[in-house]
């Protein structure tokens, strides 16, 4: 794993207000390139793990690793600039864009726009998800949990609530359990 | 006031079950704004929905939009407030506890399990998101133009974006 590096407070505002502002279906796939491959804060299975934690967390996951992202570099500072720069620009956005919304929906051009933006943004998605899991290299019975989790979620489309619920104590237990069983205690 | 409070009131239920997300909870949104409270119709909330789903950012600030529809600006600082602020703080908490256990030999194993949920409920929205977007050909081509990119390069996955959004005005 490359080298890791702490933000200033300044690269750690800038940072979560270009993942907002890009983040064009989810934040969740700039969140990633931006904080282990652009700045290199955190290595591809330290923010998997604060990403994991988001996840069970109600609230968007992204939104959840902001804060803890932000506390872990500077504490409650931290975690208020990282949070804010991931809400202020993409709302200011989102509010032109409602302002503007009559006109714009009708203007030649911007409905091709999007929907290109959108198929993009798919692909990207789904090259992430591949992306994490092959640099993560997780064992096969959670390669089996995250398997689970896309169908149940994308194919059989079950509440998220209950698929994080019931899968989060099996892959808690498995993963545990290897653990000790690689490095049994001295 | 009592408006304000009560739209406060709305969004932070919703905050505390929203695991998952935005998407996760719009059906319950839906009971509470439109069914419970009446503040505004269907085709409004789709509409809206809609339209953050377009916008950049995090899926969460339709509820932001919901509230400014609902009572100008008040209501959306409120919505806002009322969605971020109870996880913000669960959050806050356990980063601190996680930080206190941090010697304990389980945790890091723990915290290793939850990860393949987070990256198959990616993927998850990824497949989502592509059901939605790949109406013919050239949406699928961008599409995998735009997968391999990412998948293969450390570039900024800004080039595809750019380049979709292109290849649709051009094409589409």
């Amino acid at each position: 794993m490359s080298e890791t590096r702490i933000p200033s407070r300044a690269e750690l505002f800038l940072g979560y207000a270009k993942m907002g502002l890009l983040g064009f279906g989810g934040v969740a796939a700039w969140s990633r390139h931006i904080i282990v491959e652009e700045k290199r804060w955190l290595t591809e299975r330290e923010y998997a793990e604060i990403l994991g934690m988001g996840q069970i967390l109600p609230g968007p996951n992204v939104g959840n690793a902001s804060v803890m992202i932000g506390r872990r570099f500077h504490g409650l500072v931290g975690a208020l600039l990282a949070t804010c720069g991931l809400y202020a620009g993409p709302l200011t956005v989102l509010m032109g864009l409602a302002l503007l919304y009559d006109n714009f929906a009708d203007a030649p051009g911007v409905a091709s726009f999007m929907h290109g933006i959108a198929a993009a943004a798919a692909g990207m998605v789904i090259a992430t998800a591949l992306k994490m899991g092959q640099n993560l290299r997780p064992p096969p019975e959670l390669i089996a949990i995250g398997l689970v989790a896309l169908v149940a979620a994308a194919f059989l489309r079950l509440p998220l609530l209950l698929i994080v619920f019931s899968l989060a104590p099996i892959g808690v237990w498995l993963s545990i359990r290897r653990a000790y069983r690689e490095a049994p205690a001295k | 006031m009592t408006l304000l409070f009560q739209i406060f009131l709305a969004f932070a239920t919703l905050s505390l079950v929203a695991v998952g997300g935005a998407t996760a909870v719009l059906p319950e949104m839906h009971r509470l704004l439109v069914v419970v409270h009446g503040w505004m119709d269907d085709a409004t909330f789709t509409q809206l929905f809609a339209l953050a789903q377009a916008a950049p950012g995090p899926n969460i600030l339709a509820a932001s939009l919901m509230g400014w529809n609902i009572a100008g600006v008040g209501g959306l600082a409120m919505a806002t407030l009322g969605m971020l602020l109870p996880a913000a703080i669960l959050a806050w908490y356990v980063a601190g506890a996680t930080h206190r256990l941090r010697g304990a030999r389980w945790l890091k194993p723990a915290q290793f399990g939850l990860v393949p949920i987070a990256v198959g409920l990616i993927g998850a929205s990824g497949i989502t998101l592509a059901r939605a977007a790949t109406t013919e050909w050239l949406t699928w081509m961008i599409l995998v133009i735009s997968f391999v990119f990412v998948w293969r390069t450390k570039y900024s996955p800004l080039w595809v974006l750019a380049g979709g959004g292109a290849l649709g005005v051009a094409l589409l």
